[in-house]
């Protein structure tokens, strides 16, 4: 099947990207190179695949590629600033957020956009924030520290460095 | 160089790529020419294949097609017993059991393909329970569809059960549970008779599969390479199934001469892959008036599926766990691994211990309340302790003191206080409340003479420019095992953690330091790192050194630790990481929905090297047998998972787990230079009773069997009603 081309912007880039009729968002952000979203089920479960779709946190395997044309999407990829980690990437990292990895960058996604919703957030908040992302590493407890730790500590870099404000 | 010492939580060494997306998994890489690979694969449990035919549109010509006859070497995948192949030649002995491999650049056509794959096969009479293959309805293995037994026996039986003594049976049953690890498998295979095969991807244990595939291919060890890339889980499902993936796409590639990616989808995944092994165990025991088992009699047994892979091992550590944390001077203990028509079960966390565990600790409960003991003073009562005898004849050295842990957790957990306070509200209440607890053990490193077999070996190199490397074929997944075998070395020889790199396992490259399971790789291959950086501080001393230097370390089996394969008697462990679990679980007596609402772990694990990776490895660990508890159940036809899409076999999210409350106790282990013991699969092992034993504090109904879901929880009240 010939091949359809996208416009759209990434990570604040505009671009133009070729895709399979059939195929879902996800298989072309990964296509072109934008592996940090993951694939842990592909029938919008887990969670691994969240991105920034128009600035709502979606699951990118659920998104039909040729929906993406004009939208505006960020991925983990543009979460950091530079060298500059995010907030909720230092977080992580530093509070034992991430184990394996996979559901990471989804994860980070979710945690971003429930900062950006509600800076100040209970842990029941957290806890719903995040339930669209599956862990199987760490049973959520350091995961939950790590999205505390932010509001806590740096609750108002993260929303200097959000890309979503 | 505190910031890097061993006890202190350095930040995880690889943790910078994973938040930011920059960590390559094996789905993620990619190489010049690469195609894809797709498996076609049994739909039936047991047959005779009687044709294959590539039918529809399809341009087959474009096609790499491999069968069983296209295997260069032996048609076997080299593990324990030589019974599995590759791809299925004649027989098939379970549903989705590979029979017919495809690979095509394009991989939309590919899955097409796969569909128009028509494979006819005359069915024979299959079976699919535990009961079904010990009555040998059918032999579908073997003589008598007994894959492996063992007898362990001490003491005398014979008058433990009629000299006034309490005597209660019991029996217990675990259902199969998949691992889940996020990223689902994967391979990528360069083949071609004169480089060789060379494999890549997501993976625990790269030797067993190098050890494969020179049989698979007949080539010699030097012309197979296998590499790890980034692994995102494992929980044992990536321990031997890997091994098939990566002969699969080595077949693909050495046939098209292009490289090959084998990604399974999801529920390829969850339908083609290992389980943990469902598991039926029988006890009975008898119990003197102070409370004292006097005989314990137990009979397990696990479904080991269609081949045998590793279910020996895991039976094996099934039964050396089945007694529990317990002395008693008479006991019996026989054990199966037996065959049936179901995909092979395989490794999962905890390898048969939280089976046999399960059954034990839900059975001292019974015991303590047919006695009128509290489930704590009945245990108590009977703990080992230093000095001990097991039921194998191990002595325990450990310097355990489980009844300090017993208080310390039930104090943490006001477990005495809430139990009162629960049974009153519960009687005006459609929500019942319950404390229920498990004491278990778990022995640390291979069993037996396993470790003394592997002889693992580890090595690190210093280089001119001042970087030491720690080589060993451990995998990074998830553990940590990168962060602290990093420690290890920057604390030995006192330099700072980022001059240390921790080399990714390439067999061209790393020495067998065997594989990354048992949890064994913080104490004992972490153990070899340690002893290996003493020998590079030694050689540093020395004047005219020439860069790069190269160190190892072997293991040896410690004088005082010994094991009869044959008698089953002897240390069965080296040493073991001991624990207490308390949960506090409530119960919708309209919705019969069950909910963990507070944990408290409590464990003695040795020398705690990484306190967040540690309490990382026991929150994850706990939350994985939630969910094998009150979550998790694989629905079986036929002996095909029917629910093999993460929409309905549901695990934990994060608004089910409780709070999950980690304590450490550290006395160090006397043969770890570092102190460690294992401690990645203890998590799963308590748990599962705790929960059941705090369910029937709260509803009054004794339930024996996980998993535990509402429809279950229903039927086990209307079943006590009636
Ligand atoms: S891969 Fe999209 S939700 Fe799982
Ligand atoms: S860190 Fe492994 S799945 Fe979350």
């Amino acid at each position: 099947m010939p091949k359809q081309i996208i416009t759209c912007t990434i990570n604040g880039q505009s671009q133009r990207l070729d895709a399979h009729p059939m195929s879902r968002l996800l298989d072309v952000l990964r296509e072109h190179g934008l592996t940090g979203t993951k694939e842990g089920c592909g029938e919008g479960e887990c969670g691994a695949c969240s991105i920034f779709f128009n600035g709502r946190v979606v699951n990118s395997c659920l998104v039909p590629a040729l929906q993406a044309e004009g939208a505006t999407m960020t991925t983990i990829e543009g979460i950091a600033n530079g060298e500059q980690l995010h907030a909720v990437q230092e977080a992580f990292l530093k509070y034992g957020g991430a184990q394996c990895g996979i559901c990471t960058p989804g994860m980070i996604m979710a945690a971003v956009a429930l900062l950006k919703e509600k800076p100040n957030p209970t842990e029941a908040d957290i806890r719903e924030g995040l339930a669209g992302n599956l862990c199987r590493c760490t049973g959520y407890m350091k995961i939950f520290e790590s999205v505390m730790r932010v509001f806590k500590g740096k609750g108002t870099d993260l929303e200097e460095t959000c890309p979503h404000k | 160089m505190a910031e890097n010492a061993i006890g202190q939580s350095v930040v995880r060494r690889e943790g910078r790529e994973k938040v930011t997306g920059q960590a390559k998994y094996v789905d993620d890489l990619s190489f010049p020419g690469m195609i894809f690979g797709a498996t076609v694969r049994s739909s039936v449990p047991r047959g005779r294949i009687r044709t294959i035919s590539f039918e529809g549109t399809i341009p087959w010509n474009e096609f790499v097609i491999v069968t069983a006859k296209d295997v260069p070497g032996k048609n076997i995948v080299a593990l324990i017993e030589h019974d599995q192949p590759y791809l299925a030649d004649g027989m098939v002995n379970h549903p989705e059991e590979a029979i017919v491999l495809l690979a095509h650049p394009d991989k939309y056509l590919l899955e097409e393909a796969r569909r128009h794959v028509r494979i006819e096969i005359d069915p024979l009479p299959a079976i699919f329970t535990i009961e079904d293959s010990l009555a040998q309805k059918e032999i579908v293995w073997g003589k008598d569809n007994v894959q492996k037994s063992f007898l362990i026996e001490t003491g005398n039986m014979k008058d433990a059960w009629t000299n006034g003594h309490v005597v209660v049976e019991g029996a217990y049953e675990t259902g199969a549970q998949e691992q889940l690890y996020i990223e689902p498998q994967g391979m990528i295979a360069v083949a071609n008779p004169a480089d060789g095969v060379t494999v890549r991807g997501s993976l625990q244990c790269p030797f067993y599969i190098h050890k494969a595939l020179i049989e698979l291919f007949a080539l010699p060890p030097e012309k197979i390479r296998v590499i790890q890339t980034e692994t995102g889980g494992g929980f044992g499902g990536k321990e031997e199934y890997p091994t098939i993936i990566a002969g699969h796409a080595a077949l693909l590639a050495w046939k098209s001469g292009r490289p090959v990616k084998i990604i399974y989808d999801r529920a390829e995944d969850m339908v083609a892959t290992t389980k943990r092994h469902p598991s039926r165990t029988k006890i009975k025991t008898a119990v003197d008036k102070q409370g004292k088992l006097t005989a314990m009699n137990i009979d397990f047994v696990i479904d080991g599926g269609a081949y045998v892979t590793l279910s020996p091992v895991v039976l094996s550590r099934g039964t050396l766990h089945s007694f529990g944390p317990y002395a008693c001077p008479n006991v019996k203990i026989t054990s199966k691994a037996v065959a049936t028509n179901t995909p092979p079960h395989g490794a999962f966390r905890g390898f048969g211990a939280p089976q046999s565990l399960f059954a034990i600790e839900r059975h001292m409960d019974r015991v303590a309340r047919k006695v009128g003991l509290s489930p704590d003073e009945f245990r108590r009562r009977n703990f080992l302790s230093d000095g001990k005898t097991m039921p194998t004849g191990q002595i325990v050295r450990d310097g355990v003191d489980l009844s300090a842990l017993l208080d310390r957790a039930l104090e943490l957990s006001h477990f005495h206080d809430k139990r009162r306070r629960f049974a009153r509200e519960n009687t005006t209440s459609a929500i019942k409340k319950g404390m229920g607890l498990a004491t278990f053990m778990h022995g640390a490193g291979f069993t037996g003479s396993g470790e003394a077999y592997l002889a693992s070996i580890v090595a690190i190199e210093a280089t001119k420019e001042g970087i030491v490397r720690v080589l060993t074929s451990s995998t990074e997944i998830g553990q940590g095992k990168n962060t602290v075998f990093a420690q290890i070395v920057a604390e030995t020889l006192r330099i700072p953690i980022d001059r240390i790199e921790v080399t990714m396992p390439d067999t061209a490259i790393v020495p067998n330091s065997g594989p990354t399971v048992a949890s064994r790789t913080a104490m004992v291959v972490g153990g070899l790192v340690a002893e290996a950086a003493k020998n590079l501080k030694e050689l540093l001393k020395k004047k005219d050194i020439h860069f790069p230097v190269k160190v190892t370390a072997q293991y040896q089996q410690p004088k005082d630790i010994s094991f009869d394969d044959k008698t089953y008697r002897g240390d069965a462990y080296g040493t073991y990481a001991w624990a207490v679990y308390v949960a506090e679980v409530s119960v919708d007596t309209v919705t019969y929905e069950a909910h963990v609402d507070d944990f408290v772990a409590v464990q003695e694990i040795g020398k705690v090297l990484n306190p967040t990776l540690a309490s990382g490895q026991i929150e994850g660990g706990v939350a994985q047998a939630i969910g094998m508890v009150l979550y998790e159940k694989v629905e079986w036809k036929e002996g095909r998972m029917v629910n093999g899409q993460m929409t309905n076999y549901i695990m934990p999210t994060s608004v089910d787990v409780p709070p999950i409350r980690v304590f450490f106790e550290g006395v160090p282990y006397r043969h770890s230079p570092t102190g460690a013991k294992g401690i990645g699969e203890l998590p799963m092992d308590g748990p599962a009773p705790a929960i059941l034993n705090a369910i029937e504090d709260a509803i009054g109904v004794s339930i024996n069997k996980i998993p535990c879901l509402p429809e279950d929880i229903l039927e086990a009240m209307e079943r006590s009603r009636a």
